[in-house]
């Protein structure tokens, strides 16, 4: 899924200043899976934002909503009724979710109050790690299911840096070693030759160096 | 190995007639005053066959390593210009391959780089658009085959030694070798290794590069670096990742008086230069003395390895 991290509180002040009436408006997706998003995020940040301004003497109001997805023109289409009586939207989707309700309510400003940081999953409950950077070539089958493109902090393709100690990763002892789980894994499938091709220069076209992307099921286009 | 030159390299005259090589180290300066290379280049002259010139090492912005070994061969030195990964995508990189070679730099060393987390720029976006492996074989194409890395023909190929680094002593143990035959695949003719401090498991890595018969496709030149102090010794074995040093030399180094502590340094790196000459495979070393260059000289004196040969 989609991780995304709350923006700190007063950049969200800073953003909806001078603003009296605004919707925070949830995603019933991946941000509401990682608790930053979801119904439940929207009610804590629109308390927070209407004591501030209760505080500071300049009350704000507040329309909590939450739709099943923001980056889907369906469920975008449910606030309509709402947009027009609200100065600005502060979506609490990814930065997906924020751009298609900027689409779609085009005269209204749309605001961000999530970080997305990265593609990834729980390991535990609160407790978030990147897996994917998308980079549109998977190459898990060379590599034991472990990437080095998003876990190696150099996207190395051909084995660990001079920097791997005691399994971890030269920026930080709290970083795993992509390639030393990579070589522990082969090792236990009794995959090790694969270590040994080299992988050539990657092809980033497919990446976001390509320009953006997207994927079309043509059978679904009419 | 082929004893056949495919550059105008001394350094690659040297290792293919059989001779043992040494290669020493230059870091570029914080500014744009080419003195201080020229000063460093008056403490190493002649006392080891060719330098290397780091490439913002550490990811602290310094003196390019173009411009640097292009200031080096005006002091009559020959210069390794370093080229990491970290910085420049494939666009840039052929293109700095082939300035570096049109002003008559004749080594390169391909390296991944440290990570820009270490440096002056930490918010600074990396790069690695290519590996160290892939950088050897990018590099070697464009030398042998004439072609760039799109394809195309390279009108006025780049007459290059082509080098790397490896580190036996980072994790893990078992795949460095492995790596070793990786970038050996991938074209690279010499390697210099990461400092050797612990020559027992350095060995054991030798030992494999041998059983492999690497030694014979790659010209291996052990790294040494001479600690100033204790204060150096332990920082090495605690705060650079990938740095293997013994315990037993820690208390060699703590056990010997301050002031003698600079000589004992010395007097280790040189004891641990006779041991790597027994060792079979190895083609030369590699005598790193970070900002204490004048003390290359009195190394390589003390190991027997002056005056560097004429070729
Ligand atoms: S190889 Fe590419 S697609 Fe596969 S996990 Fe890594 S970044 Fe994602």
């Amino acid at each position: 899924m989609v991780i995304g991290e709350r923006k700190p509180f007063d950049e969200i002040m800073r953003m909806a200043e001078g603003l009296k009436k605004i919707m925070v408006l949830g995603c019933g997706g991946c941000v509401t899976v990682c608790l930053t998003g979801g119904h439940d995020e929207v009610r804590v940040l629109s308390s927070q934002l209407r004591m501030a301004r209760d505080k500071a003497g300049n009350p704000i109001e507040i329309i909590e909503k939450t739709i099943e997805r923001q980056c889907d023109p369906e469920y975008v289409d449910q606030v309509e009724s709402i947009v027009p009586e609200v100065d600005a939207v502060f979506s609490m989707a990814c930065g997906a979710g924020v751009q298609f309700m900027a689409e779609k309510y085009t005269g209204k400003p749309v605001y961000p109050s999530l970080n997305t940081t990265f593609v990834g999953g729980s390991k535990k409950e609160g407790y978030y790690v990147e897996r994917c950077q998308t980079c549109g070539e998977c190459k898990l089958y060379y590599t034991g299911g472990i990437c080095p493109i998003a876990r190696c902090s150099k996207s190395l393709l051909n084995g660990p840096c001079g920097g791997s100690t005691k399994g971890k990763c030269e920026i930080d002892p709290d970083v795993d070693c992509a390639w030393q789980l990579i070589i522990d894994r082969l090792k236990s499938l009794g995959m090790m030759d694969r270590y040994e091709d080299i992988m050539p220069a990657n092809d980033w076209r497919t990446n976001r160096d390509g320009g953006p992307r997207k994927m079309i099921r043509e059978d679904f286009q009419r | 190995m082929s004893v056949e030159c495919k550059t105008d390299s001394r350094l690659e005259k040297i290792l293919r007639s059989g001779q043992f090589a040494v290669t020493g180290e230059c870091g570029p300066p914080r500014g744009a005053d080419p003195e201080v290379i020229r000063k460093k280049c008056g403490l190493l002259k002649n006392n080891a066959d060719a330098f290397n010139i780091t490439d913002n090492q550490t990811s602290v912005v310094r003196m390019s390593s173009i411009s640097s070994s292009v200031i080096m061969m005006q002091e009559g030195l020959e210069p390794v210009m370093q080229m990491v990964c970290r910085d420049r995508n494939r666009i840039a990189i052929q293109s700095d391959i082939l300035g570096g070679a049109a002003l008559g730099v004749k080594n390169m060393l391909c390296l991944s780089g440290d990570h820009q987390k270490f440096g002056d720029h930490p918010a600074a976006k990396n790069v690695f658009d290519l590996d160290s492996i892939q950088l050897i074989h990018a590099v070697r194409t464009m030398r042998d085959e004439g072609k760039f890395m799109g394809g195309d023909e390279v009108k006025g190929v780049p007459k290059l030694f082509i080098g790397a680094a490896e580190n036996p002593f980072a994790d893990p143990f078992e795949i460095r070798v492995p790596r070793l035959a990786k970038k050996v695949a991938a074209g690279v003719e010499f390697i210099q290794t990461q400092c050797i401090f612990n020559l027992k498991k350095f060995g054991e890595w030798m030992k494999g590069v041998v059983d492999r018969g690497l030694h014979e496709k790659v010209f291996v030149l052990g790294g040494v670096t001479p600690f100033k102090s204790f204060g150096m010794a332990r920082y090495m074995a605690n705060n650079v990742p990938g740095m293997d040093v013994p315990e037993e030399l820690l208390k060699r180094m703590k056990d010997t008086p301050k002031e003698k502590q600079a000589e004992e340094g010395i007097k280790i790196a040189v004891e641990t230069i006779q041991q790597l000459r027994e060792m079979k495979g190895i083609s030369g070393v590699h005598i790193m003395a970070i900002e204490w260059e004048e003390k290359v000289g009195e190394i390589a004196q003390k190991a027997g390895l002056l005056p560097r040969p004429t070729v």
